[in-house]
């Protein structure tokens, strides 16, 4: 057994820095390197894209990502474990396999995991007694089933364990969880047992902190943000796992960024509800058990914490179509900019009542106003502010009245309050709204798939 | 004597989405201050605070091992995820938002 293993972050999400995978395996040394690519809405927009090209439905980035990294992860050993396989990993494992041919390289096994998806099975699940109702509304899963774009099982990290157990230098599944990503080479390099629940509660917690890549090192912090050095260059975390359950977080030196108490803390209160009951596939971790501990020099140490066995449910998202939104933006400048922005609102408002166009809801904000803060900002004098940019919304369950919004906008320059700008970029076009569907299955109503892609011998 | 302050000045915060509801998970730069924000900062004082931003509940959650609060704002976010109007879709600048909250302590606290 190996004495630790550092896991890599190396992406925060689906569009974050695209070099810094790269740096996690060039800057130094490490074991792994994981990057969760699905957020809730990821999985209904590569369900379209594969409705479009049967052959796609992943994260598009990877192969690309994969002929930079690929050489010097077999070189130096570094298993890759991501969830961007999307809705399709098996067809983004034949797509590293492709690029992996292309750079000579003669033997790889890439992990496939999948069975999340369940669109198609929502029917049998009822039938089997499987109510799928939405877990914080209680309604039941009817009112939107017609209309329903992805549904998706969260698995945890089992059965990227069974895929690493089975050889694969590289496991690309459908959804698991992110913090799935990280515990799975604990649980594999260490023989954790998934019944020692103290294990994959720090496991799970180490991946809560992974997985928003650079917001554990540095970014976006709150606390004293000046004194963050080098974003430029900012190292995504590292977690230096042990096998008796202590975990270091950490960077490479030669990045940017900091680990430190404080960096971490902002990490582990991101998104979080009730902190005793983190609720994974894996276990329900305690956040109010953890100890964390400065160490100095980019290190802080995570101990003790406190697990109890997971749930009988998976969690499922299903993602369903619920009209449509759009946004345009004008920028209105001194004198009296302010005043002019919500002139121009006004204008807006009443126009589409003349135009005897109905929404579900319309939004004005005032950015440089108060959009971020609403009625918490602090009124300024208006006379003395520089500029305005009002941000208009609509939504609508109906297309048309949506896009005739869109050109309602530009106008306003020329048939409005003067000294306005920014209107050049085209009319603003409607955008679908993806709903969220939050529902639980009982486990033993699906079983995830471990399959294997592979390159040369066995 | 009483003393006004900030809670810039003691705490540091950070804020994301979950559906409809907005986090905001407050920091006490040290395990004194902590004591104060666990004192002052109520859900009552939050859900005051936020006033026109929170239209639900306002739940609050201890964390006395990383000095933190957790607030979990109900209905903040305009119908949350992709369904909101909302510039600030998922309440990244909430947190901010808290850390201009004025609370009185009695001066020997700090």
């Amino acid at each position: 057994m190996k004495p630790s293993i550092r896991i890599a972050s190396g992406q925060g999400f689906w569009g974050d820095l695209i070099d810094a995978p790269f740096y996690q395996v060039t800057e130094g040394q490490i074991d792994y390197l994981v990057m969760d690519y699905l957020a809730e809405v990821t999985m209904s927009i590569l369900r379209k894209q594969q409705k479009k090209r049967p052959e796609m439905g992943y994260a598009s980035d990877i192969p690309s990502l994969m002929e930079r990294i690929l050489p010097v992860c077999i070189e130096k050993k570094i298993k890759i474990i991501t969830n961007g396989g999307g809705v399709n990993p098996i067809a983004c494992a034949e797509a590293v396999k492709k690029v992996a041919l292309k750079l000579g390289i003669k033997n790889l096994k890439i992990g496939v995991v999948s069975g999340d998806d369940i669109l198609e099975e929502i029917d049998a699940l009822k039938a089997k007694g499987e109510a799928l109702k939405n877990m914080e509304t209680g309604e039941s899963i009817e009112t939107v089933q017609l209309k329903l774009e992805s549904a998706n099982v969260y698995f945890g990290a089992q059965p990227i364990v069974e895929a690493l157990r089975g050889g694969a230098d590289i496991v690309i599944t459908g959804r698991t969880t992110d913090t799935g990503l990280t515990l799975a080479p604990m649980v594999y390099e260490f023989d954790w047992s998934f019944e020692d629940y103290n294990k994959m509660a720090i496991g799970t917690i180490a991946g809560h902190i992974l997985e928003c890549g650079a917001q554990a090192t540095g970014g976006n912090f709150l606390g004293n943000w000046q004194d963050v050095p080098n974003f430029e260059r900012i190292g995504f975390p590292i977690a230096e796992a042990h096998p008796d359950g202590k975990v270091y977080i950490t960077k490479h030196e030669s990045l940017g960024g900091m680990v430190t108490f404080d960096t971490v803390a902002e990490q582990l209160v991101y998104e979080i509800g009730n902190p005793v009951e983190y609720i994974t596939p894996d276990c329900v971790a305690d956040f109010s058990s953890i100890h964390l501990q400065d160490e100095g020099n980019n290190r802080v140490l995570l101990y003790g914490v406190e697990g109890k066995e997971a749930t009988e449910f998976y969690k499922v998202s299903c993602a369903y179509s619920d009209g449509y939104v759009s946004s345009g933006t004008l920028t209105y400048s001194w004198p009296q900019a302010a005043t002019k922005a919500k002139k121009a609102a006004e204008i807006l408002k009443n126009r589409l009542q003349l135009l005897n166009l109905s929404f579900d809801e319309m939004n004005a904000e005032f950015i440089g106003l108060n959009a971020c803060h609403g009625p918490l900002a602090p009124r300024l004098d208006e006379d003395q502010i520089n500029e305005v940019m009002l941000r208009f919304s609509v939504r609508s369950k109906d297309f048309a009245p949506v896009e005739r919004f869109g050109r309602e906008i530009a106008p306003l320059v020329l048939t409005g309050p003067p000294a306005v700008t920014g209107f050049a970029g085209g009319r603003p076009k409607p955008s679908e709204v993806v709903a969220y569907w939050p529902a639980l299955l009982r486990k033993s109503m699906v079983t995830p798939i471990v399959s294997f892609v592979t390159l040369g011998e066995e | 004597m009483k003393k006004k302050i900030r809670l810039i000045e003691i705490a540091h915060a950070r804020s994301g989405d979950k559906g409809d509801s907005a986090n905001i998970g407050l920091i006490a730069y040290s395990d004194s201050l902590y004591k104060i924000i666990e004192k002052y900062v109520t859900a009552e004082k939050v859900k005051t605070h936020f006033t026109g931003i929170a239209l639900g509940e306002v739940h609050r959650y201890e964390m006395p091992n990383i000095r933190a609060l957790n607030f979990l704002l109900h209905n903040a976010l305009g119908g949350g995820g992709t369904v909101t109007l909302k510039y600030d879709a998922q309440g990244k600048t909430l947190g901010a938002a808290l850390l201009r909250m004025e609370i009185e302590v009695e001066e020997g606290e700090l």
